[in-house]
């Protein structure tokens, strides 16, 4: 190796790090700025400039303050009941259908297929137009429950990964099952549930952090912001007198998103495979 | 479902409680229980829905109330209205982030897929926007983005002058493209960790074969990586013409659409939710659909035609 193509290499390895340090920094400043604004006072808040660090790290008034004003302890109270319940039917009747798509085959089974798909290309936004009417007709305004129904439906990403999951699970299993006698409930249940748990763990972290972050259709629909705010629907609060205080907001902003942190940090694997799992497919 | 009955009659010779036990009863049975209750769901919410919003298109309507049939007027409206299909044009913005954020997602995920250290606190720094939630990301924003606060002070680092620097969210000729670069930083780690899943689908061997030939980083990526992601690559960039038409988040929860930032979506909502004029809302919905729906066919087609070698 000439000395050149030494150098060469050594400037590529700096400019590798370099580009992954700043992309890096640019991910990061905008939530590092609102953990550092929140840890301020008021006066300090007001006298110094947003990227000057706190001086006490350990000032956690205004975490407090933001938790009790946004009704925070409510919020999540909502938010975990809804995420609970969401994930619970969406896992049984989701892999109830992937079961039915992947082993039977019978007329029809490609049209449901595309049905599915068809849905998830159609932008939400837009369709909400006409489902707030329907939402209405069911007396689905301002109730959790009828929320929970909404957010149970079409989850393409989710019925994909179980159907490949499927797809690997070899059918010999199924058919020595048939041949003892069980019943097609029993396969199901009993053999081939067990061994999506892998995939039942993949869709359940994406699916959670998506019910968990949905805020268009909990405004739309939860209506009451006293009793039926989600964590994020709680950050409303902020908007209005007090959308200047941004020591308040940015921790109110913080407390938010601190349970997806947390479920990035155990499970980033799940959600790496998942999401490529579901690209690849969809 | 029309077959399955169809299958019911051909064996009528055995009673219905024999054919229930059956193992071909049984398969029916557990294919109707299973697949009821979602088939209801995307019926309820996404099908019967969609064709009241058809239906509603043709009305002047509010939620509640009377309705009366105006035929073809909401579309003349969406046509002529200089705030409904003129704001199509802001998509324009969008799509040029779509091609910074998928430039910027190749190039991240090709360093990242050779050895880094670190790199999976890198991959995480860099995804961890996409799992954070819109409002949170409205506030976060309007902050970083204020006169004078985080965005502006780097800059000062860098040299600026504050008077200088235009208002991020109000000056009508930078504030799209501010709002734009919000939906980029959003979802330019998602796409690498997309891009990073393909080309970790590659054959480790193919790599080590090109080492003991020879072949440098460049031609690596261009041999390897690049028709490894092609179909993927392809895929996104079309994608994100159609998710550029609907572009909604930042506009909504950074500005609320106001200094010539209301998306076409953006305007919509407005119409449907706080105005009311839902036949309208719908019509411009139903517009907005069709533009997609032949993105997609394009698509298709584009695929079956151009990535026909490709694919086998």
């Amino acid at each position: 190796m000439t000395i050149f193509e030494k150098a060469g290499k050594y400037i590529l390895i700096f400019l590798k790090y370099l580009s992954l340090l700043f992309f890096s920094f640019v991910a990061l400043l905008p939530v590092v700025s609102c953990v550092i604004t929140a840890f301020k006072s008021d006066v300090e808040y007001q006298n110094t400039n947003v990227m000057t660090l706190p001086e006490n790290w350990l000032n956690f008034d205004n975490f407090i303050n933001a938790f009790n004003k946004a009704g925070m302890a409510r919020a999540f109270m909502n938010s975990l009941i809804i995420l609970v319940c969401v994930l619970l039917f969406s896992t049984i009747i989701g892999t109830q259908l992937a079961y039915v798509l992947n082993r039977f085959k019978f007329p029809g089974n490609t049209l449901i297929r595309n049905l599915f798909l068809f849905a998830s290309m159609l932008p939400g936004v837009a369709m909400q137009i006409s489902v707030y009417e329907i939402m209405y007709k069911l007396h689905f305004i301002n109730s959790l429950p009828g929320y929970i129904v909404m957010m149970c439906g079409t989850d393409v990403i989710a019925i994909y990964i179980y159907i490949q999951f499927f797809e690997n699970i070899d059918i010999s299993l199924d058919e020595s099952a048939i041949v003892d006698g069980a019943s097609y409930f029993t396969i199901f249940y009993r053999i081939l549930f067990p061994l999506l748990k892998p995939a039942i763990v993949t869709a359940c972290i994406l699916k959670g952090v998506g019910t968990y972050n949905e805020y268009y259709c909990a405004n739309l629909y939860l209506q009451d912001k006293n009793k039926l705010a989600t964590v994020a629907t709680s950050l409303y609060t902020f908007v209005g007198p007090l959308g200047s205080k941004y020591n308040l907001i940015c921790a109110g902003v913080i407390i938010s998103l601190l349970p997806a942190l947390v479920v990035f940090i155990t499970c980033q694997k799940q959600i790496y495979s998942g999401l490529t799992a579901g690209a690849v497919k969809g | 479902m029309g077959a399955l009955t169809k299958n019911t009659h051909r064996r009528k010779k055995r009673t219905f409680s024999e054919w229930i036990k059956s193992r071909d009863g049984q398969k029916v049975l557990v294919m109707v229980a299973f697949m009821v209750v979602p088939l209801i769901l995307l019926a309820v919410f996404t099908y019967i829905p969609f064709g009241e919003m058809v239906n509603f298109s043709f009305y002047n309507m509010k939620y509640i109330g009377a309705r009366k049939f105006v035929g073809l007027k909401n579309y003349a409206k969406v046509f002529s209205r200089d705030d409904c299909f003129g704001a199509l044009k802001l998509s324009l913005y969008y799509m040029g982030g779509s091609v910074v954020q998928l430039s910027l997602a190749l190039y991240l995920a090709t360093l990242l897929s050779f050895k880094v250290k670190g790199g999976n606190i890198f991959k995480g720094f860099m995804f961890f926007p996409f799992l954070i939630n819109g409002i949170a990301i409205g506030f976060i924003f309007k902050f970083f983005y204020t006169r004078g606060f985080v965005f502006d002070t780097v800059l000062q680092w860098c040299g600026f002058q504050l008077d200088n620097l235009p208002y991020w969210l109000k000056d009508r000729s930078i504030n799209n493209i501010s709002l734009v670069g919000t939906s980029v930083w959003r979802y330019f780690g998602q796409n690498m960790v997309l891009f990073i899943g393909a080309i970790m689908s590659v054959d480790n061997e193919l790599y080590e074969a090109a080492m003991l030939d020879g072949a440098n980083k460049f031609q690596q990526f261009k041999y390897i990586i690049m028709p490894s992601i092609k179909t993927i690559f392809v895929l996104n960039v079309i994608l994100s013409i159609s998710g550029s038409l609907s572009a909604f988040e930042p506009p909504y929860v950074i500005t609320d659409g106001a200094n010539g930032t209301g998306t076409y979506f953006v305007v919509m909502h407005e119409i449907a939710h706080t105005q009311q004029k839902v036949g309208l809302a719908s019509a411009m919905a139903v517009v907005l659909l069709g533009i997609i729906f032949l993105v997609t066919i394009f698509q298709k087609l584009f695929f079956k035609y151009v990535f026909k070698d490709s694919t086998q």
